[in-house]
């Protein structure tokens, strides 16, 4: 077999780099998503959505001759709001019930919420030009560019300053408060109505950063959706809940894995390859847990 | 002759007599029927064993491709016709067409049926929401990986053979596909009517309703769970298989493995009528295809807005469905017997 990756050892760096470049992003939306998984129980498959909708509106801003790279600050604030619509429309009604009925629930949201991006956006494949350039590493053999460096440093800051948050701040502390003993927190008197609102927000306003890095570094299409919510759940189940170190790890590794193969297998199986990769992670840990005759819960 | 007995003769004598006295509607009847077939046999995993699956796609498209790849192998090069695409230059004679479509038609349901046995030892050790997303993530792989493959026509898809010419008319072919899809609802449903009345039916539903209590009481639960998945897988096949030929193309993302669409629907329509019944996915499969149909018509270009819509009212408001709702409402004519002290005694606590 002769690979294009193994006769060129310089697009393993090439991908290794890429891979993580692109992982840093995932990690953002997985924690998201492991945030409101851990606090509400939800598993929101309209998440990968919540993304695509961020980067159309860095595109929005890019088309009205703004600078794309803003987005990231105003993609999270109006996408803070779209979440927290989202959950006083639907998800809390179904907050308390089957785990199945929120997955369903969220799967109806995003066909939904794919056909309205279709409307409003058209069905082309587009891309934000954010003209950062690129930067050439060992004489010119691994290209990177500059808005990709730009989307990792962004995503790091706004995982940092979300754990200064979760840790200092009063919402931060009820928030935590509800995920351990949603009861306890609320006899205790916290509003745990109004904390999963603002947790559903806060991973809405996550989607929109990552969305917004997504714009200016790679393609929007409003169909896109669905493998970055496979992608962070299946971050999310390697890494556990609310252990951010293990959900950036993870990211990268899932990120390097899909660089390599699409190097190794071809572009049009990537998508193929990410979600033959949960099937299969689920399956190696159910069978390493039925040795002690348990079951992933 | 008692109710029951008067139902199924109406609806068996609409079936047979449907193709002639709707002839406009011959194609939207064979596609309810197909939608019927998803909806009942998503209800043995959804309703009777309470593990919800998004993967039954996964053997509608297998079985849409192994039937009409059987049906052009057996006499030609598959990937001469794939290359050929539209163009008829390869003809069935009629024997040849009905052969293949016979065998075709066969491995279209046994096929999934072992796939499914096979995998089924792995995945239908998950549970809970692990089970349902790896069953969605299952379903899409397998039309990515299908969108990729030459020798099935890659992302272009692959025409299914035409009848052959000089044996009947269109019609005729029409009215073949018809019997065909009323014959398979017909089959699945006297299949799952006769097993759910069995020891099987009944090992589903404690599976349901307590797993790790029906497997102390030394049931192996996961040798029915996988038995259960291989009919469903049988029945889906057949269906995919049928709807191939409806269809007459076969495309690897929006047709056979078609997630958003059927791959919804066949869930939708279970839990619109009311899942863990017999007749549930019936009358829900019913209700959404007139439904379905007629935003289809009036509202084209806005009804996947509308079946998001729709798939979050019902699941939200509407759980119980159509059934569970009827249940509730007439509990004596589901045979629940309910003591006259108890429902007094229910008011006076309310």
């Amino acid at each position: 077999m002769d690979f294009l990756i193994f006769q060129a050892p310089m697009l393993m760096v090439q991908a290794s780099i890429d891979g993580i470049l692109l992982g840093i992003l995932f990690a953002l939306i997985a924690y998201g998503m492991a945030l409101q998984w851990g606090v509400m129980n939800i598993i929101n498959i309209a998440q990968g959505e919540l993304v695509i909708m961020g980067g159309y509106i860095a595109y929005f801003m890019y088309l009205s001759g703004i600078h794309p790279a803003f987005g990231v600050i105003v993609s999270p604030i109006i996408m803070y709001f779209v979440g927290v619509g989202m959950y006083k429309l639907v998800i809390n009604k179904v907050v308390d019930r089957d785990l199945f009925i929120s997955i369903l629930a969220t799967f109806g949201i995003s066909i939904l919420a794919q056909q309205l991006m279709n409307f409003a956006f058209g069905a082309d494949v587009v891309v934000a030009q954010s003209n950062f350039g690129t930067t050439m590493l060992f004489d010119g053999m691994v290209t990177i560019p500059n808005a990709k460096i730009f989307s990792g440093l962004v995503c790091i800051i706004a995982a940092i300053i979300l754990v200064i948050y979760m840790k200092k701040s009063k919402l931060g502390r009820a928030i935590r408060a509800t995920a351990q003993n949603a009861r306890a927190a609320k006899i205790l008197g916290v509003d745990t109505e109004k904390v999963y609102a603002s947790t559903f927000g806060i991973n809405a306003a996550l989607c929109g950063i990552a969305g917004a890095c997504i714009a200016i570094t790679f393609t929007l299409h409003p169909y896109t959706g669905l493998p970055y919510t496979v992608r962070s759940f299946m971050i999310v189940i390697i890494a556990g809940l609310g252990n951010l170190p293990a959900v950036a790890i993870s990211g990268m590794g899932l990120g390097v894995f899909e660089e390599w193969a699409d190097y190794l297998i071809g572009t049009e199986f990537r998508i193929a390859a990410v979600f033959s990769l949960l099937v299969i992670i689920l399956v190696y840990r159910r069978f390493k847990l039925s040795r002690k005759r348990e079951y992933l819960k | 002759m008692n109710k029951n007995t008067l139902l199924y003769a109406g609806l068996l004598i609409f079936g047979l007599v449907g193709a002639f006295i709707f002839p406009a509607y011959k194609l939207q009847l064979s596609f309810l029927y197909i939608l019927i077939v998803l909806a009942m046999t998503w209800d043995v995993q959804g309703g009777q064993m309470g593990y919800n699956t998004f993967g039954n796609i996964l053997f509608f498209g297998v079985g849409m491709y192994v039937a009409s790849s059987v049906q052009i192998a057996m006499f030609f090069s598959l990937s001469e016709w794939t290359d050929a695409g539209g163009e008829k230059t390869f003809v069935h004679t009629v024997p040849q067409f009905f052969q293949g479509f016979a065998f075709g038609i066969l491995l279209s349901g046994i096929i999934p049926m072992l796939i499914a046995g096979i995998i089924g030892y792995g995945i239908l050790g998950l549970r809970g929401h692990y089970f349902a997303i790896c069953t969605l993530a299952l379903g899409i792989a397998a039309g990515e990986i299908a969108g990729g493959v030459e020798i099935i026509g890659a992302g272009q898809g692959m025409t299914v053979p035409v009848w052959p010419k000089g044996f009947g008319s269109n019609e005729l072919s029409s009215q073949f596909l018809y019997y065909l899809s009323f014959a398979l609802a017909v089959i699945t449903f006297t299949f799952l009517k006769w097993a759910y009345s069995t020891r099987f039916g009944l090992v589903l539903n404690a599976i349901r309703d307590n797993e790790d209590k029906a497997e102390a009481m030394g049931i192996y639960t996961m040798r029915y769970k996988i038995i259960g998945w291989m009919v469903s897988a049988f029945f889906v096949g057949l269906a995919g298989g049928i709807m191939g030929h409806i269809n007459g193309y076969i495309e690897p993302t929006e047709i056979a493995f078609a997630g958003p669409t059927f791959g919804v629907f066949m869930v939708l329509m279970a839990i619109l009528g009311g899942k863990g019944t017999l007749w549930g996915p019936l009358v829900g499969a019913t209700i959404f295809h007139l439904f379905k149909e007629s935003f289809w018509t009036f509202f084209l270009g806005w009804q996947y807005v509308a079946l998001g819509v729709l798939i979050v009212v019902i699941v939200v408001y509407f759980p119980e469905g159509i059934m569970g709702w009827l249940r509730e409402k007439y509990p004596e004519r589901f045979g629940e017997v309910i003591d006259e002290a108890d429902r007094k005694a229910q008011v006076i606590l309310k």
